[in-house]
């Protein structure tokens, strides 16, 4: 079994938000970049228990510059066999797929995993874009992905709804939560990803369709309202009558 | 040119989302002196002309039982048969699990930008407001493309309903067995009866505070009177107090609703990011260095198994009075 796994640069969770250049550009000062959660925890961890399972080769890629070298040593620590870096800094979902699909250069795949969105654009996008390009089904949120036989079997936890679905390979999917536990990688992991092949691809040149013009940071909360405990009673009132949300 | 929307059904009924989309559509068509018309997929049960009051004069209606499930390929199939009918060259659908499954598809075939997760329409620039790194920042994005496929966020846009219906009529696309992505099995109703947490105006959550699982019965009766959905912390979830998909935050679900009531959970920075979006967050907590205090519009410093029931007891009085 092939598996070609996505994963995105993102800052830390923790990590405090703010913007240069007139609000045009994410302040990466003092910032930790992290691999996107969800294709870490999830997408990565499953894939490679696949493989564990079922035998193939696990592949990372990644559309970032040379510094994004320290989140793929990562995923190859982790057990991920080799990775693909497509040089280039991506402006939107569309580009990111488009530059993906070229660095395949017509390898098949029988799994192409994605998060189910990065924490930093929040888009969740990016997975159908592949799907389209290639012409392949598209599992979206996926929270399990188990094979049985030469069907694959997975579930989409979706808005009050779990859907339980069938797919044959190839196919695309973007995971979230429930696929798999988080790991941490051991020293063996860690030595190994030293020489595992790093392919850096030169981009193909499609132009991006959106851009951001500018980020604006929210506007602070007016500060919160606290209501002694021995009136507690009195929230309800100002939720009808104040806040106006019940 | 016109504008299309995709509205979502839920078991044969309109989801409270599809309005919101509709209305954006229909908002951004007055914008432009252009109409917009639905399309739905799926078996209805008869609500199609309600979105008549929300400014959809027409609605395609694609009937056929196999729709009444998501698959890509096939919706996508449907939409752009709506496309072609209607001449349009932009698409809204809501940035829920379908509208983002589907968006990416029809934008290609469109060839147009997706702008995607957005919460209001353009500005003088034609840029559209996003929001970003789990809503600790706003992105205001540009289209290069002269088509558009726009994704609305979910109880982000306001609306007025107004009077009107819209007219219902029947489209007939051709679907064969490669129009399918996959075959769905089995689907399970998690929610039960609850509004599903994604499109709930009201929500109580707890967390750890709660000392155990057998002490949330406070919670949902707080919950049931106010017709609130239930939600969890991230640790009362992976220790099984609750069931997963009440987990909230950023590994769990992004939620948005009117009104956000934490008991019991301390506001860590990862909880918060998926619900800080809330319009109103109302804090409940023993100790008063609690962090979620300083995102919090109000907030109680006391013991959840004193407050929690007295809330209670005062919308039940108050919805007497
Ligand atoms: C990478 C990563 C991702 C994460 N993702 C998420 C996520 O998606 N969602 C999430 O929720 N967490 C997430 N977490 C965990 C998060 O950091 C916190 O640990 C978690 O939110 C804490 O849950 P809690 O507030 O229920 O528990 P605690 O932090 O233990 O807080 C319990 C609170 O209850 C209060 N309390 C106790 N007794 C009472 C009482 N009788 N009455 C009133 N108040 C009382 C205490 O004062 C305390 O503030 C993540 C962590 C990491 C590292
Ligand atoms: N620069 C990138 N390189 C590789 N994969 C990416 C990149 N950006 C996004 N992805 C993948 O696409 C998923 C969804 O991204 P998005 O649509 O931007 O929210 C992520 O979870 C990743 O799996």
């Amino acid at each position: 079994m092939k598996i070609l796994v996505c994963i995105s640069k993102v800052p830390d969770t923790t990590a405090k938000i703010s913007f240069t250049d007139n609000n045009t550009k994410f302040n990466e000062d003092k910032v930790q970049f992290i691999i996107n959660p969800y294709d870490e925890w999830y997408a990565l961890v499953r894939a490679l228990e696949l493989k564990e399972a079922n035998g193939g080769t696990v592949t990372v890629i990644n559309a970032g510059l040379a510094d994004n070298e320290q989140i793929i040593r990562k995923a190859l620590a982790l057990g991920a066999d080799d990775a693909i870096r497509i040089n280039m800094q991506p402006e939107d979902a569309y580009q990111t797929a488009a530059e993906i699909v070229a660095a395949m250069n017509g390898e098949q795949y029988d799994i192409i995993l994605t998060g189910k969105e990065t924490i930093d654009y929040n888009g969740g996008i990016m997975g159908g874009f592949i799907a389209e390009m290639l012409d392949l089904p598209y599992v979206s949120m996926a929270s399990k992905l188990d094979k049985n036989g030469d069907v694959f079997v997975l579930e989409r936890e979706i808005e009050g709804v779990k859907e339980i679905v069938e797919v044959k390979a190839p196919f695309v999917l973007s995971a979230q939560k429930g696929m798999a536990e988080a790991r941490i990688p051991n020293m063996r992991g860690i030595l190994a990803s030293k020489s595992k092949p790093v392919k850096v691809v030169e981009p193909s040149g499609t132009g991006a369709r959106t851009h951001v013009a500018a980020f604006a940071l929210p506007a602070e909360k007016g500060g919160c309202k606290m209501i002694p405990a021995e009136n507690a009673e009195q929230l309800i009132d100002l939720l009808k009558n104040e806040a106006k949300v019940i | 040119m016109s504008i299309l929307v995709f509205v979502e059904l839920q078991n044969g009924n309109l989801k409270k989302s599809a309005f919101e989309a509709a209305a954006y559509a229909a908002d951004l068509a007055a914008s432009r002196s252009t109409e917009a018309v639905a399309i739905a997929l799926g078996e209805s049960n008869g609500d199609l002309e309600q979105l008549g009051k929300v400014g959809i004069s027409k609605v395609w209606h694609v009937a056929d039982a196999k729709l009444n499930h998501l698959t890509s390929r096939s919706y996508t199939k449907c939409i752009m048969a709506g496309v072609e009918q209607t001449g349009a060259d932009t698409v809204v659908l809501s940035h829920t699990s379908t509208g983002k499954t589907l968006a990416p598809r029809v934008a290609i075939r469109m060839n147009a930008g997706l702008l995607a997760c957005v919460s209001d329409l353009p500005d003088a620039e034609g840029n559209y407001r996003k929001s970003m790194f789990s809503g600790k920042a706003w992105g205001n994005i540009g289209n290069k493309e002269g088509a558009a496929v726009i994704t609305v966020n979910p109880n982000a846009y306001t609306y007025v309903v107004k009077e009107g219906a819209a007219a219902v009529e029947a489209l007939a696309v051709l679907l064969g067995d490669n129009d399918f992505d996959y075959t769905v099995k089995e689907v399970i109703n998690e929610s039960a009866g609850m509004t599903p947490l994604p499109e709930a105006e009201l929500v109580v959550s707890a967390g750890r505070g709660m000392k155990g699982p057998e002490n949330w019965g406070i919670i949902e009766e707080l919950a049931g009177e106010l017709g609130a959905t239930t939600a969890c912390s991230r640790p009362v979830s992976d220790i099984g107090w609750r069931p997963h998909h009440e987990h909230v935050g950023q590994t769990g679900i992004t939620i948005k609703p009117n009104l956000y009531i934490a008991v019991g959970i301390s506001g860590a920075i990862q909880h918060l990011a998926g619900v800080n979006q809330s319009k109103c967050i109302v804090v409940i907590n023993k100790d008063p260095e609690a962090p979620f205090f300083k995102a919090a519009d109000y907030g109680i410093v006391g013991d959840a198994f004193d407050v929690v029931p007295r809330l209670t007891e005062a919308i039940k009085k108050m919805k007497a009075s």
